[in-house]
């Protein structure tokens, strides 16, 4: 290779790798504020704020979704299977919220620890499996959550 | 041998060369390409097994991921072609990676759409200002901006050479789209197609997704193809074999 080649490829490399190198580190830097939610982890940490809306997310604990009778009330408790953060829920719920399933809750922290949230979205995995198949593990006594 | 394919690479690299070889090329991609994306489609829209959570709105997978995989695959190309024409001038490396952003652009819009479009039924929203939304919203916009310096320039050599830096510039959002998913907490879920571990997706369902992505990668190989020959002809007007060709299309200045 020709040396002025050599040097504008050298200088184009150097510039590509330094602005990616300092966007990254920008990125690093922010830490927590990259993150979509809070898990329940991070807030028994106390690092969620109380006075302003937050979002909180992980699993829909199984068997603590209880729905009032008479009204659109609901409550669950959201768990990293580290730590558990309470959320009560007042509206429609998203179809894939399902209990062992992702959640994101959107709203605010109370003093007492509850999440009081405005909406509720459904995080849902990377799998896809006809229903059948899932069955047929279950009735096998297999574990259906990989695969 | 290694003389004769450096020959040949040099001959890919002249306009009217690539203009003559190209369009057989592009005729034969874009068949093939029709192909797999018909079969492709029918198989998943029509004949692939719901799924056990999501029921039938999955389906837009069929056209989310090759859209979204491309995306990122156009813009990696436009920043490799964009290296090779600074470093080794060579004009039709630039003309390629212009024509690749209209292309480029098409894609990002589309993984855009239809990622809200499934996003409403399944997570409850059409977008949240999570990681990976946000880096393939960067993308798009970065498209705008290349698309956008070309036609900002007076002369086109100066747009190419602008372009090219700003594509360099923004490969570093590529990583970022790929493990925003893994470095923070996002909505959107970890990538099902992995080259290190078989995906959790069913074959049925897998195997028309992997035609999908091959669909798509040929139709945007061929679709560049097209498109590069009519900035060949719009650049090269002067030189007499592109004036012979613009005459025999009746397209005479």
């Amino acid at each position: 290779m020709n040396p002025k080649r050599k040097q504008r490829l050298m200088l184009a490399l150097l510039g590509t790798f330094g602005i990616a190198a300092a966007v990254l580190l920008v990125l690093f830097a922010l830490g927590q504020n990259m993150n979509f939610f809070y898990s329940p982890s991070d807030i028994a940490r106390g690092e969620a704020p109380l006075d302003r809306q937050i979002r909180a997310g992980g699993m829909v604990k199984e068997g603590s979704v209880s729905r009032n009778a008479d009204s659109l009330k609901v409550s669950f408790v959201v768990t990293d299977y580290a730590e558990e953060v309470p959320v009560e829920f007042e509206g429609i719920l998203p179809d894939l919220f399902r209990e062992g399933d992702g959640v994101v809750a959107v709203g605010r922290l109370s003093e007492s620890g509850t999440i009081v949230a405005s909406e509720i979205l459904a995080k849902h995995d990377e799998t896809y499996m006809p229903p059948e198949i899932t069955d047929a593990l279950e009735r096998a006594g297999q574990d259906s959550g990989g695969y | 041998m290694w003389q004769t394919l450096v020959r040949w690479f040099h001959k890919w690299t002249s306009p009217k060369w690539f203009y003559t070889l190209s369009k057989p090329l592009s005729f034969w991609l874009g068949w093939a390409a029709t192909l797999l994306l018909v079969t492709a489609l029918v198989w998943g829209l029509m004949f692939a097994p719901i799924e056990r959570l999501q029921g039938n709105s999955y389906r837009i997978i069929f056209l989310h991921v090759p859209a979204a995989f491309l995306s990122q695959a156009i813009y990696a190309a436009i920043a490799v072609m964009g290296l090779i024409g600074l470093v080794w001038r060579i004009k039709l490396s630039f003309y390629a990676a212009k024509q690749c952003i209209p292309v480029g652009i098409s894609m990002a819009v589309l993984a855009l759409a239809t990622g809200a479009i499934w996003g409403k039924p399944t997570w409850g929203t059409w977008w949240e200002w999570d990681a990976r939304l946000t880096s393939m919203l960067v993308l798009l916009l970065l498209y705008l901006g290349l698309w956008a310096l070309h036609n900002a320039m007076e002369r086109p050599e100066s747009g190419d050479r602008a372009a090219a830096i700003l594509a360099l510039v923004g490969v570093v959002n590529l990583p970022i789209i790929k493990f925003s998913v893994e470095w923070w907490n996002t909505l959107h879920q970890p990538a099902t197609l992995k080259i290190t571990e078989p995906p959790p997706m069913h074959p049925m369902m897998l195997t028309p997704l992997l035609l999908s992505i091959l669909g798509f990668f040929l139709a945007t190989a061929a679709w560049v193809l097209i498109r590069t020959r009519l900035e060949i002809l719009e650049r090269e007007r002067k030189a007499n074999w592109a004036r012979e060709e613009l005459n025999q299309m009746g397209k005479v200045e």
